[in-house]
């Protein structure tokens, strides 16, 4: 969504189950509603008509390799931070026609299949999604090519953000300055104070809804203490130090880390990661910013009516590098080292920034725990 | 080298194949054939305009796409020439196609040869195996304004005599003021030329290195040397040039297989400037 005007400022005090209003008043302008909500003891992407739907009471404990969610009284609404799903899954499916063939008698007929699907919008968002939003956009938009079906999802995406109150030890965004505070990219968001959410609209999308709200322009007092939920958590975020027996929290030194990588392609440490790693693809596949596909053939048995498929596809595995001559890159150290120096380095080359939000996803979904941070300091010299 | 998009490619929907025929079916030596192609849709056609180096996604439904570099001259217009190697699943189905089928094609994408940088210089094209129809669209724009460049000489080599591309041609370049020089790694009782690798070439030259551009395309482990051979006889960085080959799925940046360090070898290449890729040439597996 274009911002059209200046909506920044404009902050209103709604009660929570106000947003079981937003949610209908989405739905009867036409969209599909996706929210958080738990499901296989994680919180996930789905579609979402009820506010009971959503996670109330929930927080995730996450570490390298573990995901727990915990009931916790004093937790609010959105007190968990991010699961496997991020935006990704809506605007880039991990599977979706993208051609469609007919043979007929003047040969084959090829066709771009009609996006009838009905536009989205998604609650929930946090600062290091829209980020990582916003990253996507430059590989899918801002090339010279543009991905049709990307962009057609992209643009009638209606974003409903949270800042977020707490940050999982894996949580990095502080370091990537991309987060904890939601900066922009959104239609709505929500900052969740004791009892109501405070609301800021950063479209015309966003002001329309609020416009159909009970709600109430918010003190000075309540747009300070809305403020002050990033500020407090990015303080704690940069004064986490390790205690005891719990995770240790995660930051990342991002200065020259460009040519630190590039210039230490041969560093003993891709042998030592490649030792660990099980090349599963999990971190690409959670990655909200990694982009890789393969299309693929996928006929019937006559042979005359041919879709093309793009899936997901990761640098994790042998036919990614595949080519006439042979597999690039065939050994895991090959693989890590392909992923980790261009999410962090030549990203910044390709794209004119980092291809990593500090969201964490990577670190805790990957099955044995290798944690990018760590082998980044590792690179550096820093030890762990 | 920037990467822009082509006119018979539509920005916003670069996986929108157009139907080409097959005219006709060269085969050239064992297991390689030249595919003569003519876009059906005559506005296609009219519209297509292809640089010396770029390459068309050829694609047969069902089967997939494979990325090949076109191999004729870009001042004919009307067909497309493809030299192709049955070698996977896209060309084995391909070599089972004759004069008269339908294929469907994407393109052109890629970068091209600097023809227009290396005006007035001499050339050195160095290439081995199918590294030969990539740089062909190349030796036609130089023969066609010959004059514009200087000394311009082909290092040419294949395994055996047997797999020599486009032999029928050389007559007709020597001709055209182009030394052709054809090395094999293995001769047999007619072979009476050289014998050894394409770098080895490099020692029959006089070289004006400060005018000097090389240009090449192969193997990557023979570009190396041919790097290495034109960097000891004093030819600047910026007047090499290769041309590199990684799985291109896409063809247009989105897919991410054929990257390379920082290039997506597919809309920043295929051909590139020797420091681009210099820090990436002599890694292993990278």
């Amino acid at each position: 969504m274009t911002m059209d005007r200046d909506f920044r400022g404009m902050m209103t005090s709604i009660e929570k189950h106000q947003l079981q209003r937003v949610i209908e008043h989405l739905q009867e302008l036409g969209y599909r509603t996706v929210g958080p909500q738990v499901r296989d003891g994680a919180i996930v992407y789905d579609d979402i008509a009820s506010i009971e739907q959503l996670p109330t009471g929930q927080i995730d404990i996450q570490d390298g390799g573990t995901y727990r969610l915990q009931t916790d009284i004093e937790a609010g609404w959105f007190d968990y931070v991010v699961g496997p799903h991020s935006l990704k899954n809506y605007l880039f499916p991990p599977r979706e026609p993208i051609q469609q063939l007919t043979l007929n008698a003047n040969g084959w007929h090829a066709e771009t299949p009609d996006l009838t699907e009905p536009p989205v919008a998604v609650f929930g968002l946090r600062a290091c999604d829209l980020h990582a939003l916003a990253i996507q956009d430059r590989v899918f938009l801002e090339g010279p090519y543009v991905d049709p079906q990307y962009k057609a999802r992209r643009e009638r995406l209606v974003i409903v953000a949270v800042h977020c109150r707490r940050a999982a030890a894996t949580c990095f965004c502080h370091s990537m300055s991309t987060g904890p505070a939601v900066s922009g990219g959104f239609d709505l968001v929500l900052t969740e104070l004791d009892d109501h959410f405070t609301v800021e609209a950063g479209t015309e999308v966003g002001a329309e809804v609020i416009e159909h709200l009970s709600h109430t322009p918010c003190t000075p007092a309540e747009i300070e203490r809305s403020r002050q939920v990033s500020l407090d958590l990015l303080q704690e975020m940069q004064s986490r130090t390790p205690e005891g027996d719990s995770p240790r929290p995660r930051q990342l030194e991002t200065d020259g880390i460009r040519d630190v990588l590039m210039q230490n392609l041969d560093h003993a440490r891709w042998d030592d990661v490649a030792q660990r790693c099980l090349a599963c693809a999990n971190c690409t596949m959670v990655c909200p910013t990694c982009f890789c596909s393969t299309v693929g053939e996928v006929t019937d048995l006559t042979v005359e009516h041919v879709t093309r498929e793009r899936t997901w596809a990761s640098c994790f595995t042998g036919d990614h590098s595949y080519t006439a001559s042979g597999v690039v890159r065939p050994s895991i150290k090959s693989q890590y080292r392909q992923w980790l120096t261009h999410k962090l380095a030549t990203w910044i080359d390709q794209f004119g920034s980092s291809g990593c939000v500090g969201c964490g996803r990577c670190i805790t979904w990957c099955p044995v725990g290798i944690d990018l941070t760590e082998e980044v300091a590792a690179i550096r010299g820093e030890g762990t | 080298m920037s990467a822009t998009s082509a006119p018979s490619v539509d920005r916003l929907n670069p996986w929108q194949p157009h139907a080409a025929r097959i005219v006709s079916v060269m085969p050239e030596v064992r297991g390689i054939a030249t595919y003569e192609l003519e876009l059906e849709l005559p506005e296609v056609r009219e519209k297509y305009r292809f640089a010396p180096g770029q390459f068309n996604m050829l694609y047969l439904p069902g089967f997939g796409e494979a990325a090949i570099s076109i191999s004729s001259s870009p001042d004919t217009t009307g067909t497309l020439l493809h030299t192709v190697r049955a070698v996977g699943n896209v060309t084995t189905a391909l070599a089972k196609k004759q004069a008269g089928d339908q294929i469907l094609l994407r393109g052109p994408f890629g970068s091209s040869w600097p023809l227009d940088q290396c005006r007035g210089q001499d050339l050195v094209i160095a290439c081995g195996g199918l590294g030969l129809p990539p740089l062909r669209p190349l030796i036609y724009e130089v023969l066609r304004r010959r004059s514009d460049y200087g000394r311009v000489s082909l290092l040419y080599g294949a395994r055996t005599p047997q797999d020599l591309l486009f032999t029928g041609e050389y007559a007709a370049w020597r001709q055209g003021d182009i030394d052709v020089d054809v090395t094999v790694d293995l001769g047999d009782e007619q072979w009476a030329g050289p014998i050894g690798v394409v770098p080895t070439l490099f020692e029959r030259l006089q070289l004006a290195s400060e005018r000097t551009w090389v240009l090449t395309c192969g193997p990557e482990i023979m570009m190396r040397f041919v790097i290495q051979e034109a960097l000891e006889r004093g030819i600047p960085r910026e007047q090499i040039y290769l041309s590199m080959e990684r799985n291109m799925n896409c063809a247009v940046g989105l897919c991410g297989h054929c990257q390379l360090g920082p290039a997506f070898i597919c809309k920043d290449g295929p051909v590139f400037r020797l420091d681009q890729m210099e820090p990436y040439l002599h890694r292993e597996d990278l």
